[in-house]
């Protein structure tokens, strides 16, 4: 049976693997839900950020007196007027909570203001002069490596080098194919902007309701700079609008709190649609030269990788981002031979930080180009050459990790292919909306191509590099009005994605309740970790599974106590109809047993991992997840305009917790990667945005969607909670590199640029080229930069 | 700051003479915006959506006058036999701001990315301006003057727009990235006219504002005459000439690069546009005239 053909009993909440309805659907879909941007208390105040223009310049003074003096102004602040802490970031405190002598992009916070309303505190963030003198500003990324480049970072503008070598680098190969390819930024373009309201609290410390993907690292950053323990910086989470990684690094947070608590007012900060696209980090822009060699029977010998990731202005999370690119450079193949140099710099453009994907997006673009360029090389079907080589249970990666757990690439791969093609009606007799450009009556279907490609990629699960990644969850039983109901308390944030509704069902499969109430996320409990890295089904599902399990052994002890005092059960303790049975014997009634209610709290932590050494040797990730898409397009060749027909994914998730839940990720996670092909890109000019508004940041709309069939590959992964990988990049990864392999076929020209444009397509503009490869960064060895300097 | 929402147009006009500082506003889709984004901070606004005078669609002979407070949803509906600018209408953003906007709105805001204004042009429509003072009509071409700037004066309201309906097939067309909700890279109307034996074609976003390509139109009305496809329309067009009218309609272009696209690429596409819209013009009416014969 289809996986997505398993769904709930009517009128029973789900359990672990059956499909069911999403906790937050309907509030959503009725507007009745939430967001951050709704947040609201009596008497709150609004705060408005003001921002450099320049991306590099010296800030010689503020001044914040006119805006003081407007109406309804309360406090501004500046980096003089910081009371503790001046610097954040996710793993190392770089970015400055106000710019302090200098900025280093446009977009940077300088001031802040709060007042009475949101329109006057914007209106005082207008009148606030800041005094600049501009510098020069690096705003490329090769241009960062030159050794007369100025320095972005106190650090020099080398964020990370990593070097891996396999086997022998220096291998001969039959047959060689080199490349280039470029890949534009990305924005998370998440529809809820940045949003929170902090609170000022009687005990001196500050309640932060917030938009955000992991409320534990936010409390961490915080607390230093504002001057209080972390118990005293209290977060709760708000209505999350998407987040796709640019809710991991902190974006008004530490300025709310520390406006309410100059204010003793609860201060609300809400971005509009153009700030948010300043507020957050990006997906980072790459650079890849790639030579692969093979054998002329298609087995691979060699991959040369080198490629090169623009960090911008602070470091954010991109040290495990370039990890993660350089581990997953050569894609899901085993390849004996590598050479891969992955550097990511800092330059005066917007940060990049976490996106979907985290590396393996751009990686993946280069990599199956590179694949379907050797198949043409080799006169070879382009899935078939994959197929020779493609990694499974037991194979080598080039940082020498062998894979002990699931792999099932080929069969994920074997499945995309066997899925269902759309029609082919000849582009004259449909309608005219469904051509190439249709929507603006472009054409007749006048030399329209069809073209079709795939794209095979996979990523990591969790936290990787020796993270001690955890999570954890509270669990109580007890008796309602209505009977059982399970409570569960986990400051694991859904970010849309479905988690709690995961979390409901591992509840019901475990505790045999119907009734799952989930407490608000907040750090009243322990950290869960991010939502991020595809992990909190495993993860926070792993914790709750684990108090589960807890709770159920203490009700167990319970029940043998108080039924059977000192006589021998008839079975193993199991859990039905809401009685403990031992063996087929009823020994008590759940409902009878919770006085006093059960409760357990559990951690989970996922196996260790390792570092790389010097050789770019170890073993760095937890687990793998392999997804394949497969994608047919139409372009109009005279226009260079396309029509996705339709999007064709195979997911290899260990086990579908939701199977519904599987096949919307796959279909969002198509979305936003057919997005990359085509649209979506932060255009820079001398490191501004061009395009902050979704006026000109196009993002596919339901006419730019087409169909997407998918198939679910449960192969389960040994040692996770019922099997389960992560479910939320594996489309994103694939999406974009499958979109781009069928415009090459169906134009047969090069585009070794990603979003592909139209001048691309009829060739205004040709393939991209480089003088050659980037050079090398002088400096030791794989380890995150901010360890070693 | 004041809301006006005055129910006749004549009331509307005392209005906008005594309150210049008021803005006027008809669906709200450009202007809306502009005031979310804090471009714009008007003294007051003037709603024109509900005068009666602005709502009105009306035929006397040949002559089409569409009200300046028409939205696009209901000229899909009412219009249908005015191709092109059904055709420019169903390009417009989405259902929602099909319903709200208006050509109206387009005329006032003046972008050279205004869906209709092509149209507007290739049909040699006029604008019908009022104020308390008196009405006057000027040709599409004197109203609109530049990027976003138009010859409406403070106290003047746009009525209508007014055009004779050509003897012949007509097209829009709108080149963007993306399949709804975009702005034009480059958008080109086509309109045949049997009668005067004239081709026009008006371009949008390739310019500063609406551009006609006289050359082009002048070239397009000679071949067609010696193929002698205005007398009989199933007569063939050669095409070499067809490919040089798609040449002579670029090089009428004026484009820029921007972050929506190249002049290059823009150049190319009204090429590839007057072309085609050409050949379908063509199509069209030959396809009558022999459904005429059968
Ligand atoms: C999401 C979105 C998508 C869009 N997509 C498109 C598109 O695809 N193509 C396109 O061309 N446009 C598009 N637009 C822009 C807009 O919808 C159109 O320009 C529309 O025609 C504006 O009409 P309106 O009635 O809403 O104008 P308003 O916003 O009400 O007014 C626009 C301007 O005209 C003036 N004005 C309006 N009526 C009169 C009058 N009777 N007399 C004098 N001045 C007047 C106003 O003062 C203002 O300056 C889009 C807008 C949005 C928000």
């Amino acid at each position: 049976m289809p996986v997505t053909d398993r769904i709930a009993e009517a009128g029973k909440g789900a359990i672990v693997g059956v499909s069911a309805p999403r906790v937050d659907g309907t509030p959503k879909v009725l507007g009745e839900f939430a967001y951050g941007s709704d947040l609201w208390v009596e008497g709150m105040l609004h705060g408005a950020t003001v921002r450099s223009p320049h991306p590099s310049a010296r800030v010689r003074h503020v001044d914040v007196s006119g805006a003081l003096a407007m109406p309804g102004v309360r406090h501004a602040m500046t980096a003089a007027d910081l009371p503790a802490g001046r610097r954040y970031g996710l793993d190392y405190a770089d970015q400055p909570v106000l710019a302090e002598d200098v900025v280093r992009y446009a977009g940077e916070p300088v001031a802040i203001v709060a007042a009475d309303s949101a329109e006057e505190a914007r209106a005082a963030a207008a009148a606030v002069r800041v005094d600049y003198e501009v510098l020069p500003a690096v705003t490329d990324m090769e241009a960062a490596l030159r050794p007369d480049a100025p320095p972005v970072s106190e650090r020099g503008n080398v964020l990370r080098h990593v070097r891996i070598e396999h086997g022998d680098p220096e291998a001969e190969a039959d047959v060689w194919v080199e490349g280039y390819y470029e890949v534009g930024m990305q924005d998370q373009a998440p529809l809820g902007p940045e949003a929170g309201l902090a609170i000022p609290a009687a005990d001196g410390g500050v309640d932060l309701y917030v938009s955000t993907q992991w409320l534990h690292s936010d409390q961490k950053q915080i607390a230093p700079c504002v001057g209080l323990p972390e118990s005293k910086v209290r977060l709760h989470l708000a209505g999350v609008g998407g987040a796709f990684g640019a809710r991991e690094d902190v974006h008004m947070h530490i300025h709310a709190c520390l406006l309410a608590l100059a204010t003793g007012r609860p201060v609300k900060m809400t971005y509009g649609r153009e700030e948010s696209f300043f507020g957050h980090v990006h997906r980072h822009p790459a650079r890849i030269w790639v030579r692969t060699g093979a054998r002329r029977d298609g087995m691979l010998v060699n991959c040369r990788v080198r490629l090169l990731l623009d960090g911008g202005a602070y470091t954010s999370s991109s040290p495990a981002v370039v990890l993660n690119a350089s581990t997953f450079a050569p894609g899901p193949y085993e390849v004996p031979n590598a050479l891969i140099e992955g550097t990511c710099v800092y330059t005066n453009n917007p940060p990049a930080g976490a996106m979907r994907g985290f590396g393996a997006v751009q990686v993946c673009v280069a990599h199956e180009a590179q694949m379907d360029r050797l198949a043409a090389a080799l006169d070879m079907d382009p899935v078939e050459l994959r197929l020779k080589n493609v990694l499974h249970t037991g194979s080598v990666l080039p940082t020498g990790q062998v894979i002990h757990g699931s792999a099932p690439a080929r069969e994920v791969l074997e499945r995309c292919v066997a899925l269902p093609m759309p029609s082919d009606l000849p582009a004259a007799f449909r309608d005219r909306v469904t051509l190439p450009g249709g929507a603006g009556n472009v054409g007749r279907g006048e030399h329209v191509r069809r073209g079709v490609g795939y794209a095979l990629g996979y990523k990591n699960i969790a936290y990787s590099e020796g993270y001690d990644d955890s999570s954890e969850a509270r669990v109580r039983l007890e008796r309602g009005p209505h009977g059982v109901v399970a409570t569960v308390h986990s400051a694991a944030v859904e970010v849309g994605q479905g988690l709690q509704t995961v979390l409901a069902q591992i509840v019901r499969t475990e505790l045999g309740v119907d009734e799952v109430v989930q407490m608000g996320a907040d750090t009243e409990v322990g950290s869960a970790g991010s939502t991020s890295a595809s992990r909190q089904t495993v993860m926070a599902g792993g914790a709750v599974a684990a108090a589960c399990s807890r709770v159920r052994e203490h009700l167990f002890a319970r029940a043998a106590a108080r039924s059977h005092a000192g006589a021998t059960l008839a079975g193993p303790l199991r859990l039905a109809d809401g009685r403990v049975f031992a063996g087929d014997v009823a020994i008590g009634v759940v409902a009878d047993l919770l006085d006093p209610p059960l409760e357990a709290t559990e951690v989970y932590r996922h196996r260790p991992t390792a570092r790389l050494d010097g050789r770019g040797q170890g073993d760095p990730h937890v687990m793998f997840a392999f997804g394949a898409m497969r994608a047919v397009v139409e372009v109009d060749l005279d226009l260079g305009l396309v029509r996705v027909v339709q999007l064709g994914g195979v997911q290899d998730v260990g086990k579908a917790l939701n199977p519904r839940g599987v096949e919307g990720q796959i279909e969002g996670g198509a979305a936003q990667g057919l997005g990359l092909a085509l649209l979506e890109e932060i255009q820079l000019r001398d490191g501004k945005i061009a395009n902050a508004s979704f006026t000109d940041y196009l993002l596919p709309t339901i006419l730019d969607m087409p169909p997407v069939v998918s198939a679910i590959v449960e192969e389960p992964e040994p040692g996770s909670p019922y099997g389960a990988k992560g479910v939320g990049e594996g489309a994103t990864i694939v999406a974009t590199a499958a979109v781009a392999a069928a415009l090459r076929d169906a134009t047969g020209r090069e585009l070794s640029r990603v979003p592909v444009t139209p001048d691309d397509l009829v060739g205004i503009s040709g393939p991209r080229t480089s003088a050659g490869p980037a050079p090398i960064p002088d400096v030791p060895g794989p380890r995150p930069v901010y360890e070693y300097r | 700051m004041q809301f006006f929402r005055p129910s006749s147009l004549r009331e509307a006009l005392e209005i906008r003479a005594a309150h210049p500082e008021a803005m006027p506003i008809a669906g709200g889709t450009d202007l809306m915006v502009e005031v979310n984004f804090g471009r714009r901070r008007p003294g007051g606004f003037l709603d024109v959506s509900r005068l009666p005078e602005l709502r009105e669609i009306r035929r006397e002979g040949r002559t089409v006058r569409l009200g300046a407070g028409v939205p696009y949803a209901r000229i899909i509906r009412e219009l249908p036999g005015q191709v092109a600018l059904t055709q420019a209408a169903r390009t417009v953003g989405s259902p929602q701001i099909r319903t709200r906007g208006t050509v109206g709105g387009n005329l006032g805001t003046g972008s050279p990315a205004g869906d209709a204004l092509p149209v507007l042009a290739a049909y040699d429509a006029r604008v019908v301006l009022a104020s308390a003072t008196g009405t006057r009509t000027l040709p599409w071409h004197d109203f609109l003057l530049g990027p976003k700037r138009t010859a409406l004066a403070p106290d003047e309201l746009i009525v209508a727009t007014e055009w004779e309906a050509a003897d012949g097939p007509g097209s829009f067309s709108k080149v963007g990235t993306r399949n709804a909700m975009v702005i034009a890279i480059a958008g080109l109307s086509l309109q045949l006219d049997g009668a005067a034996r004239r081709v026009r074609v008006a371009l949008g976003s390739v310019g500063p504002t609406i551009l006609r390509a006289p050359e082009a139109e002048a070239f397009g009305a000679g071949v067609l005459d010696e193929a002698g496809a205005w007398s009989d329309p199933r007569a063939r067009v050669p095409e070499d000439a067809m490919a040089r009218f798609g040449e002579l309609v670029a090089e009428a272009a004026r484009p820029i690069d921007d972050v929506r696209g190249t002049a290059a690429y823009r150049r190319h596409a009204c090429r590839v546009l007057a072309r085609r819209a050409l050949a379908w013009a063509l199509d069209d009416r030959r396809a009558a005239a022999m459904e005429a014969a059968s």
